[in-house]
C-alpha cells in the first residue's frame, strides 16, 4: 500500500513535469496555427520545416547551422581544454592553489546565466569587441569547460596512481606514457564532457543572447525567444522543439550509460 | 658471530660496515653470474636522505646488492622503505646521496632508462589492455618484432601458470592472476634488477604462501637481483638472503634472516622480528648477566661491569617444566592457548615478570612452574640509552623550554637565560596525561616495548624529540598524549 | 627553463586554463563592480545604487521577486523531498531510470520549458499570470531541487537506519532523527539552485505572464540592453552577485553542486 501511494505520488509528478513537453510534442503533429486546437494529424509541419516552405524558414535554417556549430566548436575546445586542465588540477600537490582553481572552476556552475552572460557582455564591451561568432564561442566555452573538468577529474582520481610510473618504468618515455595510459583511461570522460558541453551549448539561451550582438547572429533559443516575443510562436517551431527535445534526450541517456558503466567498474 | 651486526649504536649501519659484512651473505649470485668477485655489487646505495617538504622519511641510508642477491627491505608501514624502492626505481630524487648502478651513477636518470622493472603493490595493470598487451607493453615500446614479442609473452605466461590467458581483461583476473600478470609484465623486459613493492600484500595467506614459494623459484630461475619490500617479517624469513630492517627513516640492522632472528641489534629489531621477551638487565661481569632478580650466565661479552643492557629471549627458548628446586627461576602459568604445533603460554614469575613462552607441552593455568634458560639462548643488547638527554633553552631561572613546551624546573643560578641546554630525565620520572593541556608538552606514542613487568615507551613530542618513558599504565601506538614532568626530576642541567 | 621542461610538470598544463579563467570568468566579474561604480561617462559615482534604494521600480520588483522566489522554493521542497526520499529509498523504488527521468527536464532549454507551460495553459484553457508564473518557476525549478535532496539522502550509509532501529527507534524517529538531519545539506543545495536562479530569472516571466509581471532579471536585461542605462544594470547584477556570494558563504557546500555534473 505505501509502496502503491509511493509509485503514484511519482508518476503524478512525473505527468505533470511531462504533459507540458507533452503537449508541444503532440502538437507538432497536426497543422494547426495555436496550441489545443487540435486539426487531424498530420506532419505538414515537419514537411515545411524540412522543405522550408514555413514562414522565416531561411532565418530558421540558419538558426538551427549556427546552433550546431557552435556547439561543436565550443564543446570541442572545451574538451581539450578542460582535459588539459583536470590532468593539471589532478597534479597540483600544493592544496591551496588547487582549491582556488577548483573555486574559480566552480564560478561558472553557481552563477546565474544573466549573470554569466552580463559580465561576458561586458568584457567584450571594454574589448571593444563586437559580438558574433567568436564571442558566443568563447562565452560557450567559459560555462562548459568546468563541467569538463568536473566528467575528467573522477577518472583521474581513482586511476590506479601507479600506471603512469609503471609505464615509465616499462621503457616509456613521459610522453609515451601519457599517451598509451593515461589518455585511454580519461577518454570515457573526455567524451562525455564533450557530450555534456554540445548539449549545455544547444540548450543555452541567455548566455548567447547577451553576447551574440547585434549583427544579426542567431541561434535557435535566441530565434525562439524573438519569435516568442513577438507573439505567439511559429507552427513549425513545435517540430523543432520536439525534435531538440529527443536530440538532449538521447544525448544525456549516452551519457549516463557511459557513467553508470563507470561506477559499476569500481 | 657477525661483529659488524653486533654493532653497538642503532645508528645506520655504513656501507663500509656492509662491506665487510658482505661475505656473510650466501654467493648465489657468483653461482649464477659464473663471477666469483664478491666485491661487485649492482646497487650501491650511498648515503640517501629525503625529505618531504620538512618531514624526513629516509635519514642516511646506505645499502649495497650484490648482483643476484634477494634482498628484503623490512619495516612497518611509514618506515621509508617505499620511498627507498622509489628511489630506486627512478619515481623520485633523494635530497641528498647517489644511486649507483654497475658502478655509475644513475641517481638522476629517468625511470624508462634504467634496466630495472618494478612489480607494483595493487599490481597497476593497465585497465585499457588485455593479459597480452599489457605484458607486450615494454617489448613493443622497444619496437621488438611481432613474432618475438609473441613468444616471449607466451613464455613468460607459461613461466608465471597462466597460460591461455593472453585475450582476457586484466580486470576479470583474480588477484593472485593479476599479480602473475604484472610479474611477468616486468621480466619479460629481463630486467637487471626486479623491484617489488609488497606485491602479496592484497593477497590471502594461503594465496600469499603459494606466492612466496613461486617468487623464490622464480629468483633461481632467472637469476637476476630482487629488491622486496615488506612489512610481514615472516615473509621476509622465507624469501629473503639478506634483510633490510628499517624503522622511522634508518636501517636499523642489515643480516642474514638467522642472523637477524638470532643477534637482533636493538628492542625494534628484536621485537619486530618474531615473538620475544624483552627484560631489562645488568651486566655484572663478562658472561654474567642479572635480570628478573636471577644472574644468569650467557656467553656475551665486552660489556662495562654493572652496564644496564636490554635482555632479548625468544619464547621457544625458556624450557618449562614442572615446579622443582632444578629451575633458575620460578611462575605460575597464566594463559596457555594451542597453537596448532605448540602450546603458547604466559608465566608470571614470582617477581612478578610476565613471560611468553612456547612450548611442545601444555601446562595447566595456575600449575607452578620452574623455567631454564640456557646461556647461548640469552641474547645481551646494549641500550641505546640510559636516561632522556633532552635539549632545551633555558627561559628563565625557573624554566625550560623544551620538547615543543614549557617546563617548571627547580632555580637555576649559574646559567644565564637564553642559554641552550641540556638536561638528563629519567625513564621513570616523566609521567603521561590523558590530556596534553595536563603536561608541559604534547606527543605521540610511536612505539611500545612490553619489558615483563612494565610498559617501555617512545614518545614523540611536538618538536620531533623521542623521549623514552617507563609505565605501567597501558596506551595505544599513535595515543596523543601530555608529557609531565615534576620540577625536581629535571637534573644535571647544564649549558652546551 | 625550456618548453618541454615546463610541458613536463604536469601541473602545469593546468596554465592555460588558469589564463582562461582570468580572462573569462574572473575579469567580467570585475568589470560588473568596476561598471557598477561608473556613471556612462566612465566617472566614479555611487548614484546607481542610490537610484536602486530610491526608485520604486527596480526596488519593488526586486522585493516582489524576492517573494516569488520564496513561495517557489518552497513549493520545490514541498513537492521535491518526498519525491527524493521514495526516489532514494530502495524498498520503494529500485529504478534508477525513474531518478533520471526526474532529471532530464534539468537540461531541456528554459525557455523551451516556459513554451511548454503556455501550451499546457493554452491547451486546459487557463488563464496566464501570477498563477501560471509560480506553475512554470515550480516546474522549471522542481528538478534542481530533487536531485540534491535525492543525492544526500541517497549517501545515506543504511547501517544508520538499521543501527537507529536496532538502538529502539521506530521508523518515524528514524526519519527524524536520523534521516532528516543528514539530509538538510541537500536541502540547502537545493535552495541555492533553486532560490537564486528564480529571482534572476528573466524572458520566463514575461512569457508566462503575458509581459504583466516582471522578476529583477528581467529589469536587469532591460538595463543591460541599452548603453544609457549599462551602468545601472551592471549595478543592479553587482546586487545580485553580492546575494550569491553571500547565501554560497551561508551554506557552505558547494559540492552537490559540482556533483550535479558527474551524474550526467
Amino acid at each position: 500500500m505505501k509502496k502503491f501511494l509511493a509509485k503514484s505520488y511519482l508518476y503524478i509528478l512525473l505527468l505533470v513535469l511531462y504533459a507540458p513537453i507533452a503537449i508541444i510534442i503532440l502538437f507538432s503533429f497536426t497543422n494547426s496555427k495555436t496550441i489545443g486546437d487540435w486539426r487531424g494529424f498530420s506532419l505538414d509541419l515537419y514537411a515545411n520545416l524540412l522543405s522550408g516552405q514555413a514562414a522565416h524558414s531561411a532565418t530558421i535554417t540558419q538558426a538551427v547551422i549556427n546552433t550546431l556549430v557552435i556547439a561543436l566548436i565550443a564543446a570541442a575546445i572545451s574538451m581539450l581544454l578542460g582535459s588539459i586542465a583536470a590532468v593539471g588540477i589532478f597534479n597540483i600537490r600544493n592544496r591551496k592553489v588547487r582549491k582556488a582553481i577548483q573555486f574559480a572552476n566552480n564560478i561558472p556552475m553557481i552563477n546565474p546565466d544573466i549573470i554569466t552572460g552580463i559580465s561576458l557582455f561586458l568584457l567584450f564591451v571594454s574589448l571593444g569587441i563586437s559580438g558574433g561568432y567568436v564571442t558566443v564561442v568563447l562565452a560557450h566555452i567559459a560555462f562548459c569547460t568546468p563541467y569538463v573538468v568536473l566528467s575528467v577529474m573522477p577518472r583521474l582520481t581513482r586511476m590506479n596512481p601507479n600506471i603512469y610510473e609503471a609505464a615509465l618504468d616499462l621503457g616509456a618515455t613521459p610522453l609515451q606514457a601519457f599517451n598509451k595510459v593515461i589518455i585511454p583511461e580519461i577518454k570515457p570522460g573526455m567524451v562525455s564532457g564533450f557530450i555534456l558541453s554540445f548539449t549545455l551549448s544547444i540548450d543555452d539561451f541567455a548566455v548567447t543572447l547577451f553576447t551574440k550582438g547585434s549583427n544579426g547572429l542567431e541561434t535557435l533559443s535566441t530565434y525562439i525567444y524573438a519569435d516568442a516575443r513577438k507573439g505567439g510562436l511559429t507552427p513549425e517551431l513545435r517540430c523543432l522543439a520536439a525534435i531538440i527535445f529527443l536530440t538532449v534526450l538521447i544525448l544525456l541517456i549516452i551519457i549516463n550509460r557511459r557513467s553508470s558503466r563507470f561506477n559499476k567498474e569500481q | 658471530m657477525a661483529d659488524s651486526i653486533m654493532d653497538l649504536t642503532p645508528k645506520p649501519i655504513s656501507g663500509k660496515d656492509c662491506t665487510q659484512h658482505a661475505p656473510d651473505i650466501p654467493g648465489a649470485a657468483a653461482d649464477i653470474s659464473g663471477e666469483k668477485d664478491d666485491k661487485t655489487y649492482i646497487i650501491e646505495i650511498d648515503h640517501i636522505s629525503k625529505w618531504f617538504g620538512d618531514k624526513q622519511v629516509l635519514d642516511d641510508v646506505s645499502l649495497f646488492v650484490k648482483k643476484g642477491e634477494f634482498v628484503t627491505i623490512l619495516g612497518p608501514s611509514g618506515c621509508g622503505k617505499t620511498t627507498l624502492l622509489r628511489i630506486l626505481a627512478g619515481f623520485n630524487l633523494p635530497t641528498e646521496g647517489s644511486v649507483r648502478m654497475n658502478g655509475t651513477d644513475i641517481t638522476e636518470i629517468p625511470p624508462h632508462q634504467r634496466p630495472m622493472n618494478t612489480v607494483f603493490q595493487r599490481y597497476a595493470l593497465f585497465p585499457h589492455l588485455n593479459v597480452y598487451d599489457n605484458i607486450a607493453f615494454g617489448l613493443k615500446l622497444k619496437k621488438v618484432d611481432e613474432d618475438s614479442i609473441d613468444k616471449q609473452v607466451r613464455r613468460v605466461l607459461k613461466m608465471v601458470g597462466l597460460t591461455d590467458y593472453e585475450e582476457r581483461d586484466v580486470e576479470s583476473l583474480s588477484g593472485g592472476q593479476q599479480q602473475r600478470v604484472a610479474i611477468a609484465r616486468a621480466i619479460i623486459n629481463k630486467p637487471q634488477v626486479l623491484l617489488l613493492d609488497e606485491p602479496l600484500a592484497a593477497l590471502d595467506l594461503k594465496m600469499r604462501k603459494d606466492m612466496q614459494l613461486e617468487l623464490k623459484q622464480m629468483h633461481k630461475e632467472l637469476g637476476i637481483t630482487f629488491i622486496y619490500v615488506t612489512h610481514d617479517q615472516e615473509e621476509a624469513l622465507t624469501l629473503s638472503d639478506t634483510i633490510v630492517v628499517m624503522n622511522k627513516g634508518k636501517v636499523q640492522q642489515i643480516g642474514k634472516p638467522t642472523d637477524i632472528y638470532n643477534e637482533p641489534v636493538n628492542p625494534f629489531v628484536a621485537d619486530f622480528i618474531g615473538d620475544s621477551n624483552i627484560l631489562n638487565g645488568i651486566m655484572v661481569e663478562d658472561r654474567k648477566v642479572l635480570f628478573m632478580y636471577h644472574e644468569f650466565e650467557c656467553v656475551d661479552e665486552g660489556f662495562q661491569p654493572n652496564e644496564h643492557v636490554d635482555v632479548v629471549l625468544r619464547p621457544e627458548d625458556i624450557y618449562i617444566m614442572a615446579r622443582n628446586d632444578k629451575g633458575q627461576i620460578n611462575g605460575t602459568v597464566q594463559t596457555c592457548i594451542f597453537k596448532g604445533v605448540h602450546y603458547e603460554m604466559t608465566v608470571i614469575t614470582d617477581h612478578g615478570y610476565e613471560l611468553l613462552i612456547q612450548d611442545y607441552n601444555a601446562f595447566e593455568v595456575g600449575q607452578e612452574v620452574s623455567m631454564i634458560i640456557k646461556p647461548f639462548d640469552i641474547h645481551v643488547m646494549h641500550k641505546e640509552r640510559f636516561n632522556n638527554s633532552i635539549h632545551g633553552t633555558l627561559k628563565d631561572s625557573a624554566h625550560i623550554e623544551m620538547l615543543g613546551g614549557l617546563f617548571e624546573c627547580e632555580p637555576v643560578e649559574d646559567i644565564e637565560s637564553g642559554s641552550d641546554i641540556m638536561v638528563d630525565v629519567e625513564f621513570e620520572d616523566i609521567e603521561l596525561m590523558d590530556y596534553t593541556e595536563d603536561g608541559g608538552a604534547a606527543g605521540c606514542v610511536s612505539f611500545i616495548l612490553y619489558k615483563g613487568n612494565h610498559y617501555q615507551l617512545t614518545v614523540t613530542s611536538d618538536n620531533g624529540d623521542d623521549i623514552y618513558v617507563y609505565t605501567n599504565e597501558v596506551w595505544d601506538d599513535g595515543d596523543i598524549v601530555g608529557i609531565r614532568i615534576l620540577p625536581k626530576d629535571i637534573r644535571n642541567i647544564r649549558r652546551i | 627553463m625550456s618548453l618541454s621542461k615546463l610541458v613536463q610538470k604536469r601541473s602545469n598544463w593546468v596554465a592555460p586554463y588558469v589564463l582562461f579563467l582570468v580572462l573569462f570568468v574572473v575579469l567580467p566579474l570585475l568589470l560588473i563592480a568596476v561598471y557598477a561604480f561608473r556613471n556612462p561617462a566612465g566617472q566614479f559615482t555611487l548614484q546607481n545604487f542610490v537610484k536602486f534604494a530610491t526608485q520604486s521600480e527596480a526596488m519593488n520588483t526586486f522585493i516582489y521577486s524576492v517573494g516569488i522566489a520564496i513561495i517557489t522554493t518552497l513549493l520545490c521542497i514541498l513537492l521535491g523531498y518526498p519525491a527524493a526520499y521514495i526516489l532514494a529509498d530502495s524498498k520503494l523504488n529500485r529504478s534508477k531510470s525513474l531518478v533520471l527521468l526526474f532529471i532530464l527536464p534539468m537540461w531541456i532549454n528554459v525557455l523551451m520549458r516556459s513554451l511548454a507551460t503556455v501550451a499546457l495553459f493554452d491547451f486546459l484553457h487557463l488563464p496566464l499570470g501570477e498563477g501560471a508564473l509560480i506553475f512554470g518557476l515550480v516546474y522549471d525549478f522542481l528538478p534542481f531541487m530533487i536531485y540534491p535532496i535525492y543525492n544526500s539522502i541517497q549517501k545515506i550509509d543504511k547501517s544508520y537506519i538499521e543501527a537507529a532501529h536496532d538502538l529502539g527507534a521506530t521508523t518515524r524517529q528514524v526519519f527524524t532523527r536520523v534521516i532528516w538531519p543528514l539530509s538538510v545539506p541537500g536541502i540547502i543545495s537545493g535552495i541555492m539552485m533553486v532560490f537564486l536562479p528564480t529571482i534572476s530569472t528573466f524572458a520566463i516571466s514575461e512569457i508566462l505572464t503575458l509581459n504583466n509581471k516582471r522578476l529583477f532579471g528581467s529589469i536587469i536585461q532591460d538595463n543591460m540592453m541599452m548603453s544609457d542605462t549599462m551602468n545601472y544594470g551592471a549595478a543592479l547584477s553587482l546586487i545580485m552577485l553580492i546575494i550569491i556570494a553571500i547565501t554560497s558563504a551561508v551554506s557552505g557546500d558547494d559540492s552537490d553542486l559540482s556533483e550535479g555534473g558527474s551524474l550526467l
